[in-house]
């Protein structure tokens, strides 16, 4: 039997009165004794619990996907308050386009959505061929129809990808952007770009399709559907994602629409709105595709939808492909259309009328246009004003973005810094679209 | 476009101006769009109404535009405020006149939160005073940024050098 005491707490209790924890000063290497009266003094450290801290996220933070700034007011790791600041990468779109004619706008609409260039120029295209009575021809609405819908699974293999690469797990990067070089190839031989394409024209398209395209296409389409499926193997039953992303800045359908937000961000939260499918245009109500919802509208539904999403755009290109019929690409008509350029040579009307083309522009008739298409961030918009010159009075671009980051504040007020991320990037802003 | 469009369209019309008779002074039916022109005075009746009976939940876009330079028009500045009814897949603008020397404007962020940064991006594009605003700061420009960009007689070359950082205290303890 040992006849030692227990130990009794208050033996390390100092004089005056604080509890310690019972170790002794010989733990340290005598310099420091935390039993002294004086160990604190000085220091004087205000409770941590109780200060906010005060953080910028960006504008220049990886995880941002573009520049713009979050100031967050932190209690410990919850957000308590955040401000949202954008504008970095504001190029003033709308005031430049007012001095260039309408031709010359499809370039600057790239810059809109870099990853998806092309969905722009359609849209922008489509307002104006609406402005101006134009029915493009059928060949034309179904490579444009093709092109945007590559252009989706483009979109949304850079969105899923970041986001998971934010939360920890490159692999899955690579796996879509593999598979995504590979339809940047396609069309890199279709435009002869890879980022800007600027290819369609208001009433057609730059130049048809090259040879062997629509079977590369083809070939192509093999390979993306097992990217996805190896994404999903990795993520969909991940435990480590779900916990990062399930409930994670989840809103209901009705902010959501208060908000202003459409597209993805808007069907994960269970609202089916879909402009392919409530006001189909380019002959989309010929094809069979299913628009997939979310329930939760959280970080990890706004995640699965665009996956799933990417497995119907592939639906629709498959049946498509097969259904570019022959036939001229530029519509018929003298106001906005090229002559062919042996007859600019050889007849005096057709001279003039390319001389006026390049000269003046087309030239819609006065009015005003509220056209929007379906594009892979949600619904964009462009509001022009024509006064029937060759300069567009004014046009008004309603990005997807805007109003989903308008919600950003009211998604990560309340949850922790770390969500933060998984937040910005389910929402897949993309800052030229934002700023303009 | 949808066939019953200028059907419901044509009904819409017909409500709103046996609701608010005379402030609606014009409606703008070109390339099968609806426009209704209403009186500045009663902005947020109209759309209170749109919103409340019609549905239209979605706000679309807030667009300013500078009339200087068209050939015919009503006051200097309008405002185009484009609704969407996601219930009934239905569009419309409304549309307001406003004078240079009374840019005040109510508020409508308060019915769609959308129109926060929508109205903001007015404000420092044409200088339009959103009454009742949360936070009327300048959103895409440069917190120092002087003038308004988007006006016809700013020029376009009209770059301004700005350098400091906004301390963003405002939207910080802006409501959410």
């Amino acid at each position: 039997m040992s006849d030692q005491k227990p130990i009794d707490i208050q033996d390390f209790v100092p004089h005056d009165g604080a509890t310690r924890a019972p170790y002794s000063s010989a733990d340290f290497d005598g310099d420091v004794d935390p039993s002294r009266d004086d160990f604190n003094e000085g220091l004087d450290l205000p409770d941590i619990n109780t200060t906010p801290m005060y953080i910028n996220i960006g504008p220049t933070h990886p995880a941002t996907h573009g520049t713009f700034r979050v100031y967050a007011r932190l209690d410990g790791e919850t957000v308590e308050k955040a401000g949202v600041d954008i504008g970095y990468l504001h190029r003033g779109f709308e005031k430049i386009v007012e001095i260039k004619q309408y031709g010359q706008v499809i370039p600057y609409t790239d810059r809109l959505n870099y990853c998806s260039g092309l969905t722009n120029n359609v849209a922008y295209c489509k307002a104006m061929e609406r402005m101006m009575g134009l029915e493009i021809t059928e060949r034309t609405r179904m490579i444009r129809l093709i092109i945007m819908e590559i252009q989706r699974i483009m979109d949304h293999m850079i969105c899923c990808g970041a986001i998971i690469v934010d939360i920890g797990a490159l692999t899955n990067f690579w796996y879509f952007f593999n598979a995504r070089e590979k339809l940047n190839e396609l069309l890199e031989a279709l435009t002869g770009a890879r980022l800007t394409y600027s290819y369609t024209r208001i009433g057609g398209l730059a130049w048809d399709l090259p040879p062997g395209w629509r079977d590369n296409v083809k070939a192509v389409l093999k390979e993306i559907p097992p990217a996805i499926a190896d994404v999903r193997g990795l993520v969909e039953k991940n435990r480590i994602f779900q916990d990062r992303t399930r409930g994670v800045g989840a809103i209901s359908a009705e902010d959501a629409i208060s908000f202003g937000w459409t597209g993805p961000c808007l069907r994960s939260t269970g609202a089916d709105l879909d402009l392919r499918k409530v006001r189909p245009y380019y002959g989309y109500e010929q094809f069979d595709f299913d628009i997939p919802v979310g329930a939760n509208g959280d970080a990890y539904d706004r995640v699965i939808v665009r996956i799933e999403e990417m497995n119907e755009s592939l639906k629709i290109i498959h049946q498509a492909i097969d259904r570019v019929p022959d036939g001229p690409i530029n519509v018929d008509d003298k106001r906005v259309t090229l002559p062919a350029k042996d007859k600019v040579h050889t007849s005096m009307e057709a001279l003039i009328n390319h001389f006026k083309l390049v000269i003046e522009g087309v030239q819609p008739p006065a009015g005003r246009i509220y056209d929007a298409t379906e594009t892979p961030n949600g619904e964009l918009g462009f509001y022009i004003i024509s006064d029937g010159s060759g300069h567009p009075y004014r046009i008004k671009v309603r990005p997807p973005c805007f109003y989903t980051m308008n919600g950003l504040k009211f998604l990560i007020e309340g949850g922790m810094v770390a969500d933060i991320v998984a937040i910005l990037g389910g929402l897949n802003v993309i800052a030229g679209e934002l700023d303009r | 476009m949808n066939q019953n469009d200028t059907a419901r369209h044509d009904a819409l019309v017909l409500k709103v101006r046996e609701r608010f008779g005379n402030a609606v002074l014009d409606v703008d039916r070109s390339f099968d769009d609806c426009a209704l022109i209403v009186d500045r005075t009663a902005l947020r009746d109209v759309l209170l109404y749109l919103k409340n009976e019609h549905r239209f939940n979605l706000l679309m876009d807030i667009a300013g535009v500078d009339c200087m330079n068209l050939p015919k028009y009503r006051e200097r500045f309008e405002l185009i405020y484009m609704l969407y009814s996601v219930p009934d897949d239905l569009r419309v603008r409304v549309e307001i006149a406003v004078p240079e020397l009374e840019m005040d404007v109510p508020t409508v962020s308060d019915l769609w939160k959308s129109a926060n940064w929508a109205e903001r991006e007015a404000f420092e594009m044409f200088g339009f005073n959103f009454v009742g605003h949360p936070c009327q700061k300048r959103l895409l420009t440069h917190h120092e940024f002087v003038g308004f960009p988007l006006r016809k007689d700013y020029p376009i070359m009209g770059g301004q050098w700005c350098t400091s950082t906004s301390d963003m205290t405002e939207e910080l303890n802006e409501p959410r």
